[in-house]
């Protein structure tokens, strides 16, 4: 019996290293300027699904990303760490999307691959931290949702067993497939695979990767069909343009700062013991302390 | 019609504390729009709500009260929200950026096609000019958020959309009583009317939920650790400091990263917003997003080994030197001179 996973997952920019022109002027991110890595979460959600498939007969894992043509990059290290294979959805008219024109965008693409039995996610991406694109697919395709997983537990009668972690305590629940699970920063983190898995997909490449290299290895990917990664433009998959990209985004933004905060007129001091002592004395004589 | 509506997250019959600071937000914003404020209450023995709830000035409560509701699931909740927003067509639609509402938020904003904005740190009203397409838009919720790491701060609009939505997380917002003797009006829902039976399909099986024995939130001093404390070891010398005056010991993002201290102490833009009397930040550089949690403060003092870090430029006392020499210096002089 086939089994059919599909994890969701974001390259993002590593927000840990921004620099001054992050942003373009039209407000949105101006993603060529900054590293990209492996949405972290992403990764946990990754984790979830391969264990899954190292535990059910005829399981498989493929993943499905939406962005430029560097995004393949997070589906060959998905298929280094166990992945069967992935979708890229790219194309400019996927642009300047917000979280709901994204949900559309990737619910159309799944409906696409014909029976998914789950769908695992990261619980947010750090570029954006909103959390939202998960339960957004899920009410696009009416599937239902458990958000905040921190473990698949069971996987029986079709039905999945989830533990969540929340912010005061954890919950146990049940519910049928296919199910939308988006899976948070505490769960297990996705140990490395074999390093043969590494070699086997390392030429795992786009359409547009390939013609972009130049190369003419036709009969090495004819020969090995599993190193070719699928990817969709707007053209092939059913959609309707209007709730695609900018269009079928509600949210528009308005305006962006820098941060910048009022300094004030610091009083400096040295670690010395009069120092210190000078300072605890004051906090004590106007009640800031004691 | 055309109401500021709030998501009410019940726990054991008690409203949170998240949902009281959005009404007291909702308030003003429907003061400023003339408009009325209405709230949502979805669980089981929902009898007190309405005292809970009514001082904070709500016009109408809607309650759908019956034993499915409780605990929360997404799908029966999301279809209470999206059939009475439906019936209502509220302007302006808030809710806690917490589990529930983070979890919720979306999928009711997917079903409307209406804009969701996460996690915003401040609401207002104002107009939006759409250049492209010549028009001017009053009365906007804008929906300003952190973005990027904290790096910047954006302004998020839904022009043509409804409700605006947003979620705020517990602490930004300050929840403040209006009046103790208003009495709204109080509206009991049908259930069949909006949630199908087809929706109840995930069942809860276990629950363990403990109430926080944290109150960072309202502590009057707060000792906070940065990555530059420099082990989980260092750290109990904040947490010595911190009984000593008798206060919580709070932690940055990269210190709760770096396995210093527990995710629930985070202060940040990530983590709770607080405003103590006294503020120590001990090997905090100050990152936007720590610092937006807790420049309200009304003492800060920095201690850093490096004179250049960014948050002493909103200290009003900087140390120069390493916890591990000041800390100890501290806590002695107190003991020794207190009382």
């Amino acid at each position: 019996m086939s089994f059919n996973i599909v994890v969701l997952a974001k390259q993002v920019p590593d927000t840990r290293n921004v620099g001054k022109d992050a942003m373009k002027a039209d407000g949105t991110v101006n993603r060529a300027a900054l590293p990209a890595i492996y949405n972290p979460e992403d990764l946990n959600a990754l984790e979830q699904a391969l264990s899954l498939k190292s535990k059910i007969e005829g399981a498989t894992v493929h993943i499905l990303t939406m962005g430029p043509a560097r995004a393949a990059e997070i589906i060959r290290e998905s298929m280094y760490r166990g992945a069967d294979g992935g979708y890229l959805l790219s194309g400019r008219e996927f642009a300047g999307s917000d979280t709901l024109a994204t949900s559309y965008a990737l619910a159309c693409a799944i409906r696409k691959m014909g029976k998914v039995d789950l769908i695992v996610c990261g619980r947010q991406a750090i570029d954006g931290d909103t959390a939202q694109v998960g339960p957004q697919v899920a009410e696009k395709l009416g599937f239902p949702q458990i958000t905040y997983a921190e473990d698949i537990l069971n996987l029986s009668d079709n039905k999945i067993t989830v533990k969540r972690r929340l912010e005061r305590g954890i919950e146990v629940v049940r519910g049928p497939l296919p199910m939308v699970v988006t899976v948070n920063g505490s769960a297990a983190n996705c140990r490395p695979r074999h390093a043969k898995l590494t070699l086997k997909y390392k030429h795992a490449a786009t359409p547009s990767e390939k013609q972009e290299a130049g190369s003419d290895y036709t009969d090495l990917y004819d020969a090995h069909p599993y190193l070719n990664i699928t990817e969709w433009g707007v053209n092939d998959i059913e959609h309707d343009i209007q709730w695609l990209g900018l269009s079928g985004s509600p949210t528009k933004v308005k305006q962006i700062e820098n941060v910048v905060f009022t300094a004030k007129e610091s009083k400096r001091l040295t670690a010395s013991d009069v120092e210190i002592e000078d300072l605890m004395k004051e906090l004590i004589a106007n009640h800031t302390i004691g | 019609m055309n109401n500021i509506f709030v998501y009410l997250e019940i726990e054991d019959g008690i409203v949170g504390d998240v949902s009281l600071e959005l009404l007291t937000k909702g308030r003003s914003l429907a003061k400023q729009l003339n408009c009325k404020l209405e709230a949502v209450a979805a669980g089981f023995k929902l009898d007190t709500i309405g005292a809970q709830v009514f001082p904070y000035g709500v016009d109408v409560l809607h309650i759908a009260d019956d034993k499915r509701m409780a605990p929360y699931t997404s799908l029966p909740h999301t279809s209470l929200l999206v059939n009475l927003f439906k019936e209502e067509k509220p302007q302006i639609a808030l809710m806690g950026a917490t589990s529930i509402g983070r979890d919720l938020g979306p999928r009711v904003s997917s079903a409307l096609f209406s804009g969701l904005t996460a996690d915003c740190t401040s609401l207002e009203i104002g107009t939006y000019e759409d250049k492209k397409a010549g028009k001017v838009y009053e009365n906007l919720l804008y929906q300003i958020r952190p973005a990027f790491g904290g790096n910047i701060v954006a302004t998020i609009v839904n022009p043509d959309c409804r409700p605006q939505m947003a979620t705020v997380r517990e602490g930004v917002m300050k929840k403040e009583i209006k009046d103790l003797k208003f009495v709204g009006k109080t509206r009991k829902l049908e259930l069949s009317k909006y949630v199908p039976d087809t929706d109840f399909v995930v069942e809860v099986i276990e629950r363990h939920m403990e109430k926080s024995k944290l109150n960072i939130k309202g502590s009057p001093i707060i000792v906070s650790g940065g990555y530059g404390v420099g082990s989980a070891d260092n750290f109990k010398l904040l947490h010595e400091l911190a009984t000593t005056l008798g206060g919580e010991v709070g932690a940055s993002r990269a210190a709760v990263d770096a396995g210093f201290a527990e995710h629930e102490r985070q202060i940040g833009q990530t983590g709770t917003t607080v405003r103590p009397k006294l503020y120590i930040a001990c090997g905090i550089s100050g990152q936007i997003q720590h610092i937006a949690g807790m420049q309200e403060s009304a003492m800060i003092i920095a201690i850093n080994s490096d004179p250049k870090a960014p948050i002493n430029a909103i200290a009003d006392y900087v140390i120069t030197g390493t916890v591990e020499e000041v800390l100890p210096k501290m806590i002695k002089y107190y003991k020794k001179n207190s009382k």
